[in-house]
């Protein structure tokens, strides 16, 4: 019981110090804000160097690292947080947009012979029309439903790659082309517009262009009259039917635009890597997505980036433990979830709901009807 | 398209069977823990994986040169079977002792338990690649690679139907699988903890009032899905003679599915959708090519959730009598 009460404290600790500093900042004037944001800005365009690197990345080049995995986790799982954290819809197919997304890139521009720019616009697009075509059928589904459901269209794109020759099959795609680039334009001695196949800077830049933008839109839509319609179908769906709030279609606008982050990223992913296999795309990655959003904080974008930075450097900052990064890695989510399952920075609504009691199971939206539904006599035994 | 189906459909709908035997019991596992707990136990692909494990462990340690017959077999059969069910149905309990119970005491979200069987499942698999394998089994280096496994029998054919050949492996497979599920159904209806765990997946707060223990008959869903995985194991090893430290990951999806399909929460559901979702898989292959297997079980979970959400018998543990 007492080492109960020790991390209760510790938790309490933690808590009223995220606290304070959330309490500030939503008194803070606007000129604080901005010079935040662009400190935070600027410090993303300082990280590739080499000082920080020798620390943060002793076995790797830091620079690709940032890329991936670190970049484009933080950018899916900001995408998944609003299917997840947003809505509550639990969605384990999630790496589906993301193939989807690189498999754009990868035939438009090696067969179509369109450029990154205008491929991006078109994955986009239709990367948001498959969130659509996925979600209209399944997302009357709920909770546990509709995970596993997600988790079979996640296996289903993948396999149906693997399987189709005129997407090269188990292959993949190969000499995928880099964006075009601009060349005279140095940030720091790095051509910042030259994508080569050595220096993956440009594309770190690129990628915190993509990030800033998703953040910016995510964030409006948060506050806007879709984000509290978010929140009130993941609090509890019949109510926000009831009050006249249309769930399927935000539901569904949800998974598009969750869908359209995962695609985009999918395209930026593969205009980098040059070439792209089924084996890409594996469940593993949706799951390791869904990991970092729920240890960072659901619902919370900037605890999501945390999460999704800590599951994206912590297993390769401690590759000198090689192989057992990732026992240790499935270790530590058990850990965290009995210690602190709530994520490390969670929404501050979120926690109220939490501390409500109502919040608790319902508030991921993964219910489904339970024998409390029932009219009542027709669950007693026999 | 359909010659290859038509011309070879008793093969196919006998290892469709045969398959959806095993992707049966293991759904058990699932549908029971989800019916008392409202949890996908993420985890019991890898307490499946164990049971392959122990009971590839039992054969390998026999160091047999050429397959057992009389008393021998139905000894070495038992012992594979005994240790294989008894090391998943101990996993089983630690992982809930472990990774899910503390999250249960506390309230946390569901998300949050299934973030926490992810995690054990790396771990699993990965215990078993980097440690168990490359010492229990001698096998250093090879922790990821594909075991086979010594046979244990000769599978001889034992009669046939409509042309194909039904062996003694696949028959014992099937009626095992099939006796262990009536077991079961009878322990869940007729046992004093068998009403524990319908009262418990009817409502909780309920069945806490009325005396029922609920982290005892917690604990005893774990161990009886565990048993049951346990057992699939070792008739999966029996069947395809090799394992892997992965071998859980897809057999446990469709295993899932097969649960979801017929009814999650229903025992005899689980048992009728893993042999539907076994005789699909194998029908689909033959028309479509084995490479489409898994697309055609995804799809037809799909396709029976958009239509049928609640299955084909239904939802509920405690309905499962109906």
């Amino acid at each position: 019981m007492s080492s109960n009460s020790m991390i209760t404290n510790g938790r309490n600790a933690f808590g009223a110090f995220v606290d304070g500093v959330r309490g500030r900042w939503a008194t803070a004037p606007g000129w604080q804000r901005w010079t935040i944001y662009i400190l935070l800005i600027v410090g993303a365009l300082l990280l590739p160097s080499e000082s920080i690197g020798g620390f943060m990345s002793p076995y790797n080049d830091w620079a690709s690292i940032l890329f991936f995995p670190i970049g484009t986790y933080i950018v899916l799982a900001i995408g998944l947080n609003v299917v997840v954290g947003q809505a509550g819809l639990l969605d384990l197919g999630y790496v589906a947009f993301f193939a989807i997304g690189g498999y754009l890139m990868a035939i438009l521009g090696t067969r179509m012979g369109l450029n990154f720019w205008e491929i991006l616009v078109v994955g986009v697009l239709l990367s948001a029309a498959s969130g659509v075509v996925l979600g209209a059928p399944t997302l009357r589904l709920r909770g546990d439903y509709l995970a596993i459901v997600t988790l079979g269209f996640g296996e289903i794109v993948r396999q149906t790659a693997e399987n189709t020759d005129a997407i090269g099959g188990p292959r993949g795609i190969a000499g995928i082309p880099h964006p075009p680039d601009i060349d005279g334009i140095e940030l720091f001695g790095v051509q910042i517009f030259h994508y080569g196949v050595l220096d993956p800077r440009p594309y770190y830049y690129l990628l915190v262009a993509l990030a800033v933008l998703i953040i910016v839109f995510v964030k409006r839509w948060e506050r806007s009259r879709v984000g509290r319609a978010w929140a009130a179908i993941r609090e509890d769906e019949d109510a926000a039917e009831v009050m006249g709030v249309p769930t399927f279609k935000f539901k569904l606008l949800a998974f598009a635009i969750g869908a359209a982050i995962g695609g985009a990223m999918g395209v930026v992913w593969a205009a980098k890597t040059i070439s792209i296999n089924p084996n890409d795309f594996l469940f593993m990655l949706s799951a390791t997505i869904v990991a970092a959003v729920v240890l960072g904080g659901s619902g919370n974008v900037p605890g999501v980036i945390l999460g999704a930075f800590l599951v994206a450097w912590l297993p390769e900052r401690f590759r000198g433990l090689s192989d057992y990064r990732i026992l240790v890695f499935g270790a530590a989510l058990v850990v965290l979830m009995i210690f602190r399952p709530e994520g490390l920075l969670p929404s501050r609504r979120r926690k109220a709901e939490l501390a409500e009691g109502t919040g608790g199971m319902g508030a991921l939206g993964a219910e489904v009807p339970g024998p409390e539904d029932q009219p009542a006599g027709e669950g007693v035994a026999k | 398209m359909f010659d290859n189906l038509l011309g070879s459909f008793w093969p196919y709908t006998i290892d469709g069977l045969v398959l959806g035997a095993i992707y049966g019991l293991v759904a058990l596992g699932y549908t029971m823990v989800y019916g008392v707990l409202r949890l996908i136990n993420f985890a019991h692909s890898e307490i499946f994986m164990i049971g392959t494990m122990a009971s590839a462990f039992v054969v390998m340690s026999m160091g047999l040169t050429h397959p057992l017959t009389g008393f021998a077999l139905v000894g070495g059969l038992l012992l594979m079977i005994l240790v294989g069910g008894f090391a998943s149905a101990g996993s089983a309990m630690l992982l809930e002792r472990i990774a899910y119970r503390p999250l249960r005491k506390r309230g946390a979200s569901r998300l949050a338990a299934l973030i926490s069987a992810i995690g054990a499942s790396l771990f699993l698999q990965e215990l078993f690649a980097l440690v168990i394998i490359p010492h229990a089994f001698n096998r250093p280096e090879q922790g990821r690679n594909q075991m086979g496994v010594a046979r244990i029998m000769d599978k001889d054919v034992l009669f046939s139907i409509g042309g194909a050949d039904v062996r003694v492996d696949q028959l014992l497979i099937f009626v095992a699988a099939i006796g262990m599920m009536v077991l079961l159904d009878q322990v869940v209806n007729r046992t004093k903890i068998g009403r524990g765990i319908r009262a418990t997946s009817q409502d909780p707060q309920t069945a806490m009032l009325m005396g029922v223990d609920i982290d005892k008959i917690v604990r005893v869903t774990f161990l009886i899905g565990g048993l049951m995985a346990g057992v699939a194991g070792a008739l999966f090893v029996l069947q395809f003679e090799v394992t892997k430290f992965s071998i859980g990951f897809l057999l446990g999806i469709k295993a899932f599915t097969a649960a979801v399909l017929g009814g999650i929460g229903n025992l005899r559901g689980a048992l009728l959708g893993g042999l539907f979702l076994g005789l699909i898989e194998n029908y689909g292959a033959a028309v479509f090519g084995s490479g489409w297997k898994d697309v055609i079980a995804f799809s037809v979970l799909v396709l029976v959730l958009m239509f049928r959400p609640t299955g084909i018998l239904g939802e509920s543990l405690q309905q499962a009598r109906a």
